[in-house]
């Protein structure tokens, strides 16, 4: 279990980010920078179309970035800022939508479909054991024998 | 003049659809042969008569012909050749006009080298394709006419989007198009037997080499898209989850699926009624593909709304064809029985196992792309999935499958033993593990989680050669035996595990580029020399250039280091001067399968720049493994073409009767 566990989180952390940061934005204390990186690349850069703060050139991308840092350097953990973001932007600045009653299809939709899917199987493969035909009786077992004996 | 040809031509092409879509399946109703015959001549009229108004859409972008509205929005007289031919399918009207001429493709194919099928099968078929053609020729005329002239006609064009004008671009999306057009075919396949009411195996063998194409098409369309995004947009990277692109990859996922299920069917006449549904779900979803990038519904919902006449016309064509097939579907599933019975571990139970998870992994990318879109007109609330998401979700959903790449063809058919198969594999799984452990033992900066993905992905490449070593007997045999052995396997065989290989190539290159890129963001002087990834990266300084519709600044660097000295690259930031449009183009250089890339930020008065540059290693097999992919694909496709519909056993038979 744990290592399906960890194999779920390899690719989760997996995705190559895309980088448009500028020199002077960069924090000095590079664990801080690390953090800010990765709170970046999951907040949408709003002007933009399906691209992160992380990976735009715009403006509005930029500001957010300082901003994020700027919340890091005070000593805001990575929720603290999330819920900051929020607030300001509401929540389409979220690439990755938080889990609650008006995502629950999208977050759940995999696992229903995955377990559907088994469930379908699972009762076509016992129908299926259940209306198997009769077994051969055993003359034709005498024959099939004979016959693989003749083909050696 | 030509231009008005054209357009007649596009209008007769929707009468003789119109025919197409009514006269063979009249004739394969009421068994008159010579009705039936007809769809196979129709067929080809019409992709006649569409091939020539394609060709004058395009005389008219040669000869930047900007009486035409359509070349004067896309085209500049001082536009590179290339880019005006590539510029009749970089907007919405002429790729309509592209999507329309491959459906017509693909019939005449079908018309042509379909001469083995049951006459009604092949009627049925060219009139469900008939159908499609004259559904989206209507749409084109209706509200997407390309040849609509100007007056009084411009004296200049507008230009191309500029990172249109490529050659990637060029290429890409015929092939995608190719792809996902090219599965009209296996759905047409799935409604004419549906209407027939004839399907078993042999309806697999027909189907199968024509969703092998298609999907070989979408696979190369797909992997060139991805590179394109890379080096063109200038942030090096490969796959962003953008609608557009999910838009082309769910087709490909149940695609994937239907070739991997059409084999069971075609083998053991079973999964008949899920390969049928894959057939008509994997067009369904190009048709919403089209839909979603065509109708402008991504972009907002209500710029949709307020200019809805293409949208809901498409929309339309969507729900009539995807309704009405799975109507026609849900009349005839209960009158198909399944045959072949299996065991959960077989070779089925592994081809089983590979439909659940691409399934499902289309299920929840289609639900992602869709999700924000359906909340929104529901409730009116915004919300984004973006990458992050897909990433968390389709990551996990891929792990299992590929662990059981290896293992699946290494099962037999009805019933195996999966002990007996896994331990066939004890090769690749300590080559797996060993250079996992190497990984994470001498290569600095591998975390666990990359060692686990540099080991998976070799586990699938080894095992994927697995089956060639085992069948050609490699080490069980005399080396010039086993060649033999290994030469004599049928092509099927080989694509497979060429295919096979290029999945854990492609996964070997994703792992490596996220574990191990190294990234430097800085504002450099002219002069100034930086150390990174093994390089020294010197900026020689900016000098100003001029393309044919283009200014630029280009920046010099030198580069030495890992095997070169005083390298030359240049990244350049373009403005592509009639739509006053910068973009950046980047440097790149590959060594072995490596790349280094340069990109520029903003230049400073002072004459520095911001430099950002990436190594990313074994980058390239990100692509050469979808490469590998096409690659076994064309084999398959090649052994196939040889034995689809000839007798060859019967024939081998009775001449050792003879002999």
């Amino acid at each position: 279990m744990h290592r399906i566990l960890l194999l779920c989180l390899a690719f989760a952390l997996l995705s190559t980010p895309v980088f448009a940061v500028n020199p002077d934005e960069v924090l000095d204390d590079p664990v801080l920078e690390e953090r800010a990186r990765e709170i970046s690349s999951k907040l949408r850069c709003l002007v933009c179309q399906n691209q992160s703060i992380d990976g735009s050139d715009a403006a509005l991308a930029k500001d957010l970035r300082v901003l994020v840092r700027d919340r890091l350097k005070e000593g805001d953990t990575d929720a603290q800022i999330f819920d900051y973001v929020v607030a300001r932007y509401g929540e389409f600045v979220l690439l990755q939508p938080k889990i609650g009653s008006h995502t629950l299809v999208l977050w759940f939709m995999p696992i229903v479909v995955l377990l559907f899917g088994i469930g379908i199987f699972v009762v076509k493969s016992r129908n299926a054991k259940v209306t198997k035909t009769a077994s051969l009786s055993d003359k034709e077992n005498e024959l099939i024998a004979n016959a693989l004996q003749e083909d050696d | 003049m030509i231009v008005e040809l054209g357009h007649f031509a596009l209008i007769l092409c929707l009468s003789l659809s119109i025919l197409q879509s009514v006269i063979p399946i009249v004739g394969a109703r009421n068994g008159n042969a010579g009705m039936m015959a007809s769809g196979t001549w129709i067929a080809i009229a019409a992709f006649v008569v569409i091939a020539l108004s394609f060709i004058s859409l395009t005389y008219a972008h040669v000869a930047s012909d900007f009486s035409v509205n359509n070349v004067w929005q896309n085209s500049h007289s001082l536009k590179p050749l290339l880019y005006k031919y590539s510029g009749v399918w970089g907007n919405h009207e002429g790729s309509m006009l592209l999507w329309v001429l491959i459906l017509g493709f693909f019939a005449a194919l079908v018309a042509m080298f379909g001469a083995n099928l049951p006459p009604q099968l092949k009627a049925n078929v060219l009139g469900v394709q008939g159908w499609i053609m004259t559904a989206f020729l209507a749409f084109i005329i209706k509200t997407s006419n390309p040849f609509a002239r100007l007056q009084p006609a411009p004296f200049e064009g507008k230009d191309l989007n500029p990172v249109l004008q490529d050659i990637g671009l060029a290429i890409h999306p015929p092939m995608l198009y190719l792809g996902y057009v090219g599965f009209s075919i296996t759905f047409s396949f799935a409604v004419a037997a549906m209407l027939s009411g004839r399907i078993d195996a042999a309806w697999a063998r027909w189907v199968r080499p024509w969703a092998l194409m298609a999907w070989i098409f979408l696979t190369a369309g797909i992997a060139m898209g991805s590179y394109w995004a890379y080096y063109e947009l200038g942030w090096g990277g490969w796959w962003f989850w953008d609608p557009v692109e999910n838009a082309s990859f769910i087709p490909w996922l149940t695609g994937t699926a239907l070739l991997h299920s059409a084999l069971v069917m075609e083998k053991r006449e079973a999964l008949k009624i899920w390969t049928v549904l894959l057939a008509l779900i994997t067009f369904s979803m190009s048709l919403l593909g089209t839909f979603l990038v065509r109708s402008g519904v991504l972009t907002s919902v209500h710029a949709f709304a307020s200019d809805p006449e293409r949208g809901v016309f498409i929309l339309v064509i969507l729900i009539v064809f995807v309704g009405g097939s799975l109507t026609l579907f849900a009349f005839r599933a209960s009158e198909l029985r399944s045959g072949g019975l299996f065991a959960p571990v077989s070779r089925e139970g592994a081809l089983v196992f590979n439909n659940l998870f691409l399934a499902t992994a289309a299920a929840s990318v289609l639900t992602g792309t869709l999700y924000p879109l359906v909340l929104e007109a529901i409730d009116g609330s915004k919300i984004s999935v973006g990458a992050p998401f897909f990433n968390m979700t389709f990551g996990p959903l891929m792990m299992p499958l590929l662990l059981a790449i290896p293992v699946g063809p290494l099962l037999s058919w009805k019933r195996a033993d999966l002990w007996v198969a896994v331990q066939k594999l004890y090769f690749a799984a300590g080559i797996a593990i060993v250079l996992g452990i190497l990984a994470l033992a001498f290569v600095e900066g591998t975390s666990v989680l990359a060692a686990l993905g540099i080991g998976v992905a070799f586990w699938v490449m080894v095992g994927a050669l697995a089956e060639l070593v085992m069948r050609s007997g490699i080490g069980r045999l005399d080396t010039a035996t086993a060649l033999r052995r290994l030469k004599g396997l049928p092509g099927s065989t080989w694509g497979t595990a060429a295919a096979h290989f290029g999945v854990g190539l492609m996964m070997l290159g994703i792992v490596s580029v996220s574990a191990f890129e190294e990234e430097l963001i800085k504002r450099v002087a002219p002069g100034e020399v930086n150390t990174f990834a093994g390089f020294e990266i010197k900026f020689e300084g900016l000098s100003p250039a001029k393309g044919p519709n283009f200014i630029e600044d280009v920046a010099r660097f030198t580069i030495t280091g890992r095997g070169v000295i005083d390298l030359e690259m240049l990244p350049t930031k373009r403005l592509y001067t009639t739509r006053k449009m910068p973009t950046t183009e980047a440097a790149i250089e590959t060594f072995k399968f490596s790349q280094l890339y340069l990109s520029l930020g903003d230049p400073e008065p002072d004459g520095s720049i911001t430099l950002r540059a990436w190594w990313k290693p074994f980058v390239t097999f990100i692509w050469l493994g979808p490469v590998m992919m096409v690659f076994g694909g064309l084999i398959s496709l090649g052994d196939r073409r040889l034995r689809v519909g000839a007798p060859q056993k019967a024939a081998s038979r009775r001449k050792l009767a003879n002999a």
